[in-house]
């Protein structure tokens, strides 16, 4: 299955031993003071004050603004483009078309053939697709200019709903129909044999909403030129991806593109690569020979940058009387919009539970609608949706308490990787302890209300199925007055990253972590850092600035043991010094061959994953809501999540975390939904207003994070695993389950808006 | 949302009119003023001062004299004129709260407000809110509190706080929800900022910090 984007079984013997020690690197940690610690972001004062500079804050010398003229259509050929009208504007600087030199840029390539699309091109699959650029003087004046820009479009018909797409005569959004690919399959074992011995199943159908990121700072760039060297600073979770991408597109070196982004505003997969706009910036930058600065509308982030796509889900379940799970079946349909995406995941599917019989069925469609992207755990809230649904149905129907019935099914071994063992499960932990601590039992027996507010709880699991990938360098270099700066290419995203790394840092060398400056998110002066997405930032980079710090480390403790006569074991780093056995503490500005020396440098790299294991974080969440029977108002009254991420590296910034996908997955179930007219094809609701994420209001007045470490030494030699996404995998389907505890309604769809929830009411109270 | 503007409407006198603005505009005394402070001017060349007006802006305590066009926001003049972009902008339609500001003591939507409607009114921006090199005791408990994840709306997140509290010092929890909910926060930071709203309630009614 693609969704797993793992080869399965790896051969070979594990040559880890069991503490987690890799040839050239350090065991993992027993205890730790400052890693662990609810240490305050190193760059608080600055989020804080407003001194913090986003790209969006940039302003260059001479900088010009610029802005795109979208196709208005949701499909349309451009026939004719007259720029002349506002090539002659106030204040324009230069019109870019398709047709201007350098542009004619390939998008969407694919091997063996031509691109799937082009930087402009006339071919608009939906409305929103690029058509032109202007840079001007100012971004009034930008504005204006498109507003000044004659085209001619053909109109096409098109489709509006994954549905209609493979309809016979449907409009073709690329040559050769609207199939995505052959249908994708997973299957293991034997789905018909394994429901014909089950004792109960059950099959839902299920379908979820377009979800948009829509971050705060809106998406964009500031591209400048220096010969034939380009300098970006685009607000985006992985400056090396943007740079790799850039460079092929404008046919550069890599080492002639520069992308830097200090800090960014929030983009929950919408920023993990290469935008058009910043190709279209840079191109500008180049034709006027100034500095442009390019940034979407709000309204544009919902048409262009990436959704979560809509999925149409049907999974049954069977099992036996005790509760072993025999079957699983999963039959997707999905849309990654107007050009390939993979919408849907079966992940949960083959691996959330011990199951011996699976198969999986995913389809993907064209439609004319903005392209998908990865949005915080891809795939996985959607699926969880409906496998946790279904299996809470199961408990129902085998009369068990859907938390047993869960922890009857806890694997010990990824079962799609062809059995390799976990290096750690906590999920049975996350069910049990969570339970507990959130009175489950009690508040599953209590009384459901008799007037027109009724409460219930529910519950799901939930695991994320992305190790991360093991490629990341960092330096540490050391002064002799106890300061230290870090370099690495990690992007702080707003999940803590530059505290936390600090944080290991300071854990080695005896530092404050607020004594470590950070150089980060440049791929003209820093390590090479994987993308901060796919919860993988941490676990990726935080072994490798440990390794860089104790190789400083090392060499520190071989000096001071010179220059005080003491073997190196008996010394330890404390408090910026050197400190004996004795108590006696020689900062490290005292040691004459480190101020002859400094800075110490070391340099980390981050080690293999361990053979032959899987190192994968889990969760199980609790939600208790109210749901008013007169407005179909659904209220999350608390929240329990139950987080075995390993160690947690920060509690501040962990609860952080956890809270924070939980508000999003409340949205995604309450909600969220792109809406597009079927008249149009275009969205109607591309605003906060129309748009409803989650405000203080929705957010549950009562919320608990419990970490759920199982002391895992072999995930790497920090000891955490993944954090950011398993938080809101499994929110909406916990909430689901709890709404049907409270008033017996199985919400298959999302999101459940008062509208939906006063319909299903009425149908309910009709069917008694 | 609507409600919160509403009101925050009405406790802001003094705003231009269409009328009156369209008025100033036309006044046949515009044209020399602006000719005496083109060179002035902060911005960047321009290729026409026409339509510009002259703006006197006090911010922060500091006051400002410069050309704006009439259209131009709050937010616009704040970030693109005058360098402060500490004042984020989101949503440039009144939606998110990020570019909060206090006009007269009062939060107020700074993308929402044309510059020529707060002359004779005090702005603070989050620039204000360190005095000395020292952090405002709502952003001490932000920070306390890990009260963001991102930080891009938490400058207006800070604002709408600073504003809840001079109005309210003690605050219920549903008063804080209230207060703050025209601050969206697309990280979902909202637990840890009702908690350090409630730190800074309590350090400020314990004296001693602002």
């Amino acid at each position: 299955m693609k969704a797993g984007g793992r080869s399965p079984a790896r051969e070979g013997v594990s040559e880890v031993a069991a503490n987690g020690a890799r040839e050239g690197h350090a065991a993992a940690w027993g205890t730790t003071t400052v890693v662990g610690a609810a240490v305050p972001r190193v760059d608080g004062w600055e989020r804080v004050t407003g001194t913090a500079v986003y790209p969006l804050d940039l302003q260059l010398p001479g900088m010009l603004y610029a802005a795109v003229l979208r196709c208005p259509h949701a499909h349309a050929r451009v026939q004719r483009i007259d720029t002349s009208r506002a090539e002659g504007m106030p204040g324009v600087r230069a019109v870019l078309t398709g047709a201007s030199p350098g542009a004619d840029v390939p998008w969407f390539p694919q091997r063996g053939k031509g691109p799937l699309s082009k930087l402009f091109d006339p071919h608009c699959r939906y409305a929103g697709e690029e058509v032109a650029a202007v840079a001007a003087t100012t971004v009034f004046q930008a504005r204006e200019a498109l507003a000044a820009i004659a085209v001619e479009y053909e109109v096409l018909p098109f489709v509006a709903e994954m549905e209609q797409a493979l309809l016979p005569g449907a409009p073709s959004i690329h040559e050769g129909g609207n199939r995505q690919n052959e249908t994708l399959r997973y299957q293991r074992g034997d789905v018909a044999k394994g429901f014909s011995e089950a004792d109960a199943v059950v099959e839902l159908s299920f379908q979820t909403a377009c979800e948009i990121h829509t971050p705060m700072e809106v998406h964009g760039s500031v591209a400048r030129w220096e010969g034939d060297t380009l300098t970006v600073w685009d607000t985006t979770q992985g400056v090396f991806a943007v740079r790799d991408a850039l460079a092929s597109a404008l046919g550069l070196p890599l080492a002639n593109v520069r992308v830097i982004c200090p800090y960014m505003g929030g983009g929950f997969g919408s920023k993990l690569g290469l935008n058009k706009h910043t190709v279209i910036a840079a191109l500008l930058a180049r034709a006027t020979a100034r500095p442009v600065k390019l940034f979407l509308s709000r309204e544009e982030t919902f048409l262009c940058v990436g959704n979560r796509p809509p999925t149409r889900l049907t999974i049954k379940a069977g099992a036996k009387k005790d509760g072993t799970l025999v079957a699983l079946e999963m039959k997707a349909l999905g849309t990654g919009g107007a050009y390939p995406y993979l919408p849907t995941s079966g992940y949960l599917v083959a691996d959330l539970y011990t199951c011996p019989n699976v198969a999986v069925e995913q389809d993907n469609v064209f439609i004319n609608a903005g392209p998908g992207r990865p949005f915080r755990a891809p795939g996985y809230p959607p699926c969880s949706w409906a496998l946790e649904q279904t299996i809470d149905a199961l408990a129902e129907k085998l009369g068990m308490d859907p938390v047993e019935l869960r922890l009857k099914n806890v694997p010990v071994v990824s079962q799609q990787r062809g059995g390799v063992p976990y290096t750690s499960t906590g999920l049975a932990d996350c069910l049990r302890r969570g339970a507990e601590a959130f009175s489950w039992q009690a508040a599953r027996g209590r009384a459901r209300g008799k007037g027109h507010l009724r409460r219930g709880v529910g519950v799901a699991a939930g695991m994320w199925g992305y190790d991360g990938e093991p490629r990341a360098t960092a330096f540490v270099s050391l002064f002799a007055d106890g300061s230290a700066i870090l370099n690495t290419g990690a992007s702080d995203i707003g999940t803590g990253t530059k505290t936390v790394l600090a944080q290991v840092v300071a854990e080695e060398l005896g530092i404050a972590p607020e004594s470590v400056r950070i150089e980060h998110a440049d791929t003209g002066t820093t390590q090479y850092a994987p993308a901060s997405g796919g919860s993988q930032t941490v676990v990726a980079n935080a072994p490798a600035v440990r390794a860089a710090a104790q190789e400083v480390r090392r060499e520190l403790l071989e000096m001071a043991a010179a220059e005080l006569g003491r073997p190196q074991t008996e010394l330890r780093l404390a408090g910026g010094a050197v400190v004996t056995p004795e108590g006696t503490v020689h900062p490290f500005g005292s040691l004459k061959a480190l101020v002859a020396r400094q800075p110490l440098v070391g340099v980390g790299r981050r080690h293999p994953h361990p053979e032959g294991k899987a190192a994968l974080p889990f969760v199980a969440q609790f939600a208790e809501v109210e749901v008013n029977t007169r407005t179909g108002e659904v209220r999350v009254l608390r929240m329990l999540g139950a987080q075995d991420s390993g160690r947690v590296m920060n509690q501040l910034t962990f609860e952080n975390q956890v809270f924070g996908g939980i508000v999003m997955g409340v949205g995604f179930a309450l909600t969220e939904a792109r809406v597009v007219d079927r008249q149009t094809g275009t969205v109607v609701n591309a605003n906060w207003h129309d748009y409803k994420i989650p405000t203080m209001k929705d957010c549950p007045p009562e919320l608990t994070c419990l970490p759920v470490d199982p002391q895992d030494r072999e995930c790497n030699t920090v000891g955490a695993k993944g954090l950011g996404e398993p938080a809101t995998i499994p929110t909406a389907a916990a909430i689901a389950n709890a709404v049907y505890h409270a008033v017996g309604i199985r919400v298959t769809t999302t999101p459940a808006s008062p509208v939906q929830m006063a319909a299903l009411l009425e149908r309910h109270r009709q069917e008694g | 949302m609507a409600k919160k503007n509403e009101r925050d409407t009405k406790r802001c006198h003094g705003g231009v009119t269409r009328r009156g603005f369209l008025a100033s505009v036309g006044a046949s005394t515009v044209g020399a003023v602006v000719a005496s402070r083109a060179a002035a001017a902060p911005a960047q060349q321009r290729e026409s001062l026409e339509g510009m007006v002259p703006c006197t802006l006090k911010i922060n305590g500091r006051h400002h004299s410069l050309l704006v066009e009439p259209r131009w926001s709050l937010l616009y003049v704040l970030r693109e004129e005058l360098g402060l972009t500490g004042t984020k902008q989101g949503c440039e339609r009144g939606e998110c709260g990020a570019c909060t500001v206090l006009v007269d003591g009062v939060a107020r939507y700074a993308c929402l407000t044309l510059a020529l409607e707060v002359q004779g009114h005090a702005v603070t921006t989050v620039e204000g809110l360190v005095v000395d090199g020292q952090l405002s005791a709502v952003q001490q408990a932000f920070v306390a509190e890990d009260a963001f994840q991102c930080g891009y709306c938490t400058p207006g997140q800070v604002m709408a706080a600073e504003a809840l509290l001079r109005a309210n010092p003690a605050p219920s929890d549903e008063e804080i929800r209230e207060g703050m909910s025209g601050n969206l926060c697309r990280c979902g930071a909202y637990d840890h900022i009702v908690k350090a709203v409630r730190r800074a309630a309590a350090a400020r009614r314990a004296g001693g910090a602002r």
